[in-house]
Parts: structure tokens; C-alpha cells; sequence
């Protein structure tokens, strides 16, 4: 099962404030109600984006016309916490993004997103600061996440460091952001080890 | 140098390395419920695969159950949802515990009851409250579905190796401080994103002393304080709860309970960090924002964004402030409440309904509160019913339900409605996580909950009631 190599992703960028943006958010329990993972796209960010009274769009930058294109998110500390529905990178996968960069990661949420081939990269504070004015003054600007050299750099002379843990990385760029293929491949290891425990 | 806990199930759980470096963790027991399974059992059916070890997977369903009439989902994706997973476990040959067997309840409350959750072993299912088993010196964590058809197809994940934090809390707790107080305590000062990268290991006099119901609350808040799984090393509390339940091998008790202890940290183990608490300095513990270390003090005053240290931690308290609608510099009592909710994974145990009805005689929840109180289990909701618990609740003006996560997350009817303000056992105060995109969520233990119904308002437990101090007596 040769899976496409994930070496970098090119898009234009959208900036949602705030920390510890939890799994909650982006994805609400109530839409998790479902048996498939078809159809979550439209629930992203679904009640900070639509008033729960009046069900007027908000001023959330999802509902932003200039970043209706985006496909790369960009965001603060601790993105993703909370729960470990798989339902919250697949809703932002089916809205159409194809990557987030933050300052940093629920574990959870970093590895579930590699398991769909949507990287995770981090970035210093002051770094998505720059990255944020420079899509808010120019919702267009092109965006680069390069995950050979981990640099992202825009059309327009930006370009920082990004960082994400090296096995993800290689996971990415190798074309083995899924693992089942590998994790059937070694069944005779499996088997040894499960007659090793004894509760097994 | 010895080993930790940590290392030495992670070290007898490797199957190898795999190509992008991360480790190949034989998982020894998977649990599953019907939120997150339902796909993954859709990926093996599209890829053509069979369950490894359907002995080694375990299912029941909690999420979307209602708590009301338990066996009749008005909902019809619920029931969608119910079936799934009865004929996902049907066609799969896995073990299921379903509303007719009397031993369905909360994932987390099923595993320890039933004897399956065991020290020295790794533990993984799609639910980030995991970390609950590893009260029992389990290495267990939450995982995404996807995990959950890697584990189903192969018995094994793909996982990077964690960091070991040791969080000693020692000296005596206070009366009326619990353990989600200590729990709740330590996410404040390590932070929500505190754990990233790291199992905590928790350790000293305090744990040591605690029951085994409350070493799984703190064990299951490790999440919220960003560390994916937490564990206390096991003991003889710990092989005494678990003797003679259903899936123990209870024949040869001994020789396990003696490899169960083998798997404790050894004394010279290696930590790559070490956090050191003083229990004294432990208060009953509240939320007041919208992230679980948004915590502080009972006796406290909301933060007020004026005296922020950084634009960044002004800008937040703003946030939740304003979606919390408290007043800044404010005391938390006093803090009117309309909801209060007693359950959850991490306190809807027999001995969280023991220690609430000890306080409530006599007591009425105040006018315009609803109060209910929602069993983790089936089986805890027998023990409660033997022992008269629920008449007492109901005396107090609670409502006794049945057994599910309840208001937890509201998958369920259990729902916030609008901007009502709950005062809540349960383990998230993230925005809109009770079920109400604008319903407000103030996280403490039962006890305070308790104490929060009767008053009306959210209150010091220890002005209203005779408390005692539960960790040191267990």
C-alpha cells in the first residue's frame, strides 16, 4: 500500500486566535452522531461560527469571504487539546485544510492528523505573529510548508523554521503516514510478543 | 539505574521499531465504545480484515445512552449508532456489554469493575479519558480511530515514546479537599499543555493513602493537563480490589498478583522530571474560564485580565470571562448556578455517591436548581440502590438517573440549555461542552457540587457541611 510522500503543502492561510483550542470546538459533540466520517466538514468550528440563537454567521474567520480558499490553518498554543475524536482532523481535512501550523500540539490531535496526511508543524510565538499579518494584510499570500528543509516560507519574502517530532516528519515525506501496511507486515513479531504476556 | 512503571511496560510491550523511527506497542486491551469505533470496524471491512485478538477488545456503549428510559433512544442516530456497534461486535467476535447484561456503564468505570483493567499492562481506547485505568499501574491512553483499526486489525500501534514526569504530592490533606481537588490543582500549576510529550507518574503519601476510585479521578483528568496517559504504581490496594473480579485469572491469584507488584517503579528508577506538591497547599479546587486549568481556589477571586502578566494571558482571561459571564476580581462564591451534575468517568463511582450522601440529609437543592446525579455504571447503580443511596439523592431534590456519561458531553438528552451555568463533577469546561453552544461549565468535586445544588450558588463545601478528609482515612 505505497501511500503518497507528504513533502510539502502550498496554500493560502487563515489565523484563528486563541489558546487551547480543544477538539470540542472544532468539531461539537452532537455532530459526532454518526457512523461514517462523511459529511463533518461542514460542522467545523460549527458553533463559534454560526450564533446558537439567531444562526447568523459570526465574525469568525472561517466565515471570512477573503479566507474561503484557505487551506492551511494557523494557530496558538495547545491546538487540538481535549478530547481524541479522530471526528476533529477529519472535519478540518474535509473542510479543505491540508495542514496547521500552531505553536503547539495536543499529542492526540498531531497524531491523528499525520494518520491523515494533514502535517502539524510548529512554529515560534513571534513567527506565526508574522505569519498572521502578513495573510490578514494579504489573504492570498501563498504559503509553503516545506517539510524536508521544515521551513515555511510565503511568496512574500517570509520565511521561519518549523519544527515537528522526526518520526512524524519522516512518516510524512516516506509516503508512511499510515501505518497499517507496516503494523500487518510484522504479525510474526506480534505473535511472539503476545505469547511473551502472560494476560495475552 | 532502574526503571520506572512507564519503561517497564513499555519495554515488555515493544514489538519493534518501525521505519519513521516511532516504537510498534503491542496494546494488551482495547476497549471501545460507540462513538469512535463505528468507522474504524468500516476500514476493516474496506480493507478486507479480521479482528487479531477479539478476546483482547472489550466494548460497551456510554456516549449517546440516554439516562432516561436507557433502552429507548428518541434519537434515531443514537439507535443507529446502538446497532452498529452491536452487529460491529457480533460480526467480530468481540466481547460487548450491552444494556441487557446489567455491567454496561461508562467505558472507564466497566474496565476496572469487571477486573479487565490490570497493572502491567497497556491499555488503549478511543476515548481520551484512558488514562483512568492507569490508577491500576496500566499504561493506558486515548487514541484516534484509526488507532482504533490498527488495534483491531493488528493488536498494535504505532507510537513515540513518552517522557516520565513524577508528581509527588506529600504531607496531609486538608478536610474537604478530594482528590479531583488534587487533580485539578495539579493542572493549574503544570498548565493544560503542561504534558505534552509526557506520562505522569503520580507518587507519594497522598496517592499512596488514596482508594483505588480515587486514584482513577486523578489518573483520569491526566488529558487535561495535556499528558495522554497517567498512572500510580500498583499496591496492595490495588491487587486487593481487583481479587476475585470477572476477568481476573483468580486461581492463580498469587503468582499474578506478584508480577502485577514487579511492575512497580523501582526506587533508582530514572524520571526525566520531577514535580514536587505539598498536599497543605491543596484547597477545594473550582474552574472559572473555559480550559480545565482555568482552576483556582474556592476561597478565591476570579482573575481579573488587568493584572495579566502578557498581552497573550490577558487576551485569554478576556476570552473566557466574557463567555463565562463572570465579573473579573470577583469571589467564585457567591457564583449563581442553575445545573448541578454528579457523574461522569471521573466521579461517578460508588464512593463518590457514598461520600455525597454522608452530607445531603436533611439538605434540599435550592429552588430553580436541577440537580442530577448519574451512576458510571450499571452496577454501580445496584451497589447505590442496596445501600439506599438513590432515596437519599432523591430526598436532597436530586434526580436519579441511569447509567451513561450524562451531561459529561452531552451526546446524550442530558443538555445545558442557553447560557445556564452547571455546576459540574465532571471533567471539561471547554466551551459549548455541555451540550449548549453558550452553556457555561464550573468544574469541582461532588462533594461541591453537592454543596453548590443546596445553596444555589457556587460555595465552600466546608461552611456547610461537617467534612472529613477522605484520602487520609481510605
Amino acid at each position: 500500500m505505497a501511500l503518497e510522500p507528504v513533502k510539502e503543502v502550498t496554500g493560502t492561510g487563515v489565523f484563528i486566535p486563541g489558546a487551547d483550542i480543544d477538539t470540542d470546538r472544532i468539531i461539537p459533540a452532537r455532530f459526532m452522531k454518526c457512523v461514517t466520517f462523511d459529511g463533518l466538514g461542514e460542522f467545523a468550528f460549527y458553533d463559534v461560527r454560526f450564533d446558537s440563537e439567531t444562526g447568523e454567521k459570526t465574525n469568525h474567520p472561517l466565515n471570512d469571504e477573503r479566507f474561503k480558499d484557505a487551506s492551511i490553518l494557523i494557530a496558538g498554543v495547545n491546538f487540538g487539546c481535549g478530547s481524541s475524536r479522530e471526528h476533529a482532523p477529519q472535519s478540518l481535512r474535509k473542510y479543505g485544510f491540508n495542514a496547521v501550523i500552531a505553536e503547539s500540539f495536543a499529542e492526540i490531535f498531531y497524531g491523528n492528523s499525520t494518520t491523515l496526511a494533514m502535517p502539524c508543524v510548529k512554529a515560534s510565538a513571534a513567527d506565526i505573529a508574522a505569519l498572521r499579518t502578513a495573510v490578514e494584510a494579504k489573504p492570498d499570500t501563498q504559503i509553503t510548508i516545506d517539510l524536508e528543509k521544515m521551513t515555511v516560507r510565503t511568496c512574500c519574502d517570509l520565511e521561519f523554521p518549523v519544527n515537528m517530532p522526526e518520526s512524524a516528519r519522516e512518516a510524512l515525506v516516506s509516503g508512511r503516514w499510515d501505518p497499517i501496511q507496516e503494523l500487518l507486515d510484522n504479525d510474526a513479531a506480534i505473535n511472539d510478543r503476545a505469547k511473551a504476556l502472560h494476560y495475552v | 539505574m532502574g526503571k520506572s512503571l512507564f519503561q517497564k511496560v513499555w519495554d515488555s510491550h515493544r514489538v519493534g521499531t518501525l521505519g519513521d523511527g516511532r516504537t510498534q506497542l503491542f496494546i494488551g486491551t482495547h476497549l471501545i465504545h460507540e462513538v469512535t469505533s463505528p468507522q474504524a470496524f468500516g476500514m476493516l471491512r474496506d480493507l478486507g480484515l479480521k479482528v487479531k485478538f477479539p478476546q483482547r477488545t472489550f466494548a460497551t456503549i456510554d456516549h449517546i445512552v440516554p439516562t432516561i428510559n436507557q433502552d429507548q433512544p428518541a434519537d434515531p442516530l443514537a439507535a443507529e449508532m446502538i446497532d452498529a456497534i452491536r452487529k460491529n461486535c457480533d460480526d467480530f467476535g468481540v466481547t460487548y456489554f450491552d444494556l441487557k447484561s446489567g455491567k454496561q456503564g461508562i467505558v472507564h468505570v466497566v474496565g476496572p469493575e469487571q477486573g479487565i483493567t490490570q497493572p502491567g499492562t497497556t491499555i488503549a481506547c478511543g476515548d481520551s479519558h484512558t488514562a483512568t485505568h492507569g490508577a491500576f499501574g496500566a499504561i493506558a491512553f486515548g487514541i484516534g480511530t484509526s488507532q482504533v483499526r490498527d488495534v483491531l486489525a493488528t493488536q498494535t500501534i504505532a507510537l513515540e515514546e513518552m517522557k516520565v514526569r513524577r508528581i509527588e504530592v506529600t504531607g496531609d490533606l486538608r478536610p474537604g479537599v478530594y482528590a479531583k481537588d488534587v487533580i485539578l490543582h495539579i493542572i493549574r500549576l503544570l498548565g493544560a499543555n503542561g504534558g505534552i510529550g509526557y506520562a505522569y507518574e503520580y507518587a507519594g503519601d497522598v496517592f499512596d493513602r488514596m482508594s483505588m476510585e480515587e486514584r482513577m479521578t486523578v489518573c483520569n483528568m491526566s488529558i487535561e493537563g495535556g499528558a495522554r496517559c497517567g498512572y500510580v504504581n500498583p499496591d496492595a490496594k490495588t491487587i486487593a480490589y481487583l481479587q476475585g473480579r470477572p476477568y481476573v485469572d483468580n486461581t492463580n491469584f498469587d503468582e499474578t498478583a506478584a508480577r502485577w507488584l514487579s511492575f512497580a517503579s523501582d526506587a533508582d528508577a530514572h524520571y526525566d522530571d520531577i514535580v514536587r506538591i505539598n498536599a497543605a497547599d491543596i484547597e477545594p479546587t473550582v474552574t472559572w474560564g473555559i480550559s480545565p486549568d482555568a482552576g483556582i481556589s474556592i476561597t478565591e477571586s476570579i482573575p481579573d485580565p488587568l493584572k495579566a502578566k502578557t498581552p497573550e494571558e490577558k487576551a485569554s482571561i478576556e476570552e473566557a470571562l466574557a463567555y463565562m459571564k463572570l465579573p473579573a476580581g470577583a469571589p467564585i462564591a457567591g457564583t449563581k448556578i442553575d445545573v448541578a451534575f454528579i457523574g461522569s468517568c471521573t466521579n461517578g463511582r460508588i464512593s463518590d455517591f457514598r461520600e455525597v450522601a454522608k452530607y445531603i440529609q436533611g439538605h434540599k437543592v435550592a429552588a430553580g436548581v436541577q440537580a442530577i446525579a448519574v451512576p458510571g455504571s450499571q452496577i454501580v447503580a445496584i451497589q447505590c440502590e442496596q445501600e439506599g443511596i438513590p432515596e437519599i439523592f432523591r430526598a436532597a431534590g436530586f434526580e436519579w438517573r441511569a447509567a451513561g456519561c450524562s451531561m459529561c458531553l452531552a451526546m446524550n438528552p442530558d443538555k445545558l440549555v442557553g447560557d445556564q451555568l452547571c455546576a459540574s463533577s465532571s471533567n471539561r469546561n471547554f466551551k459549548g461542552r455541555q451540550g449548549s453552544p453558550t452553556g457555561r461549565t464550573v468544574l469541582m468535586s461532588p462533594v461541591m457540587v453537592a454543596a453548590a445544588a443546596i445553596k444555589g450558588h457556587i460555595t465552600d463545601a466546608r461552611d456547610l457541611f461537617d467534612l472529613e478528609t477522605p484520602a487520609a482515612v481510605a
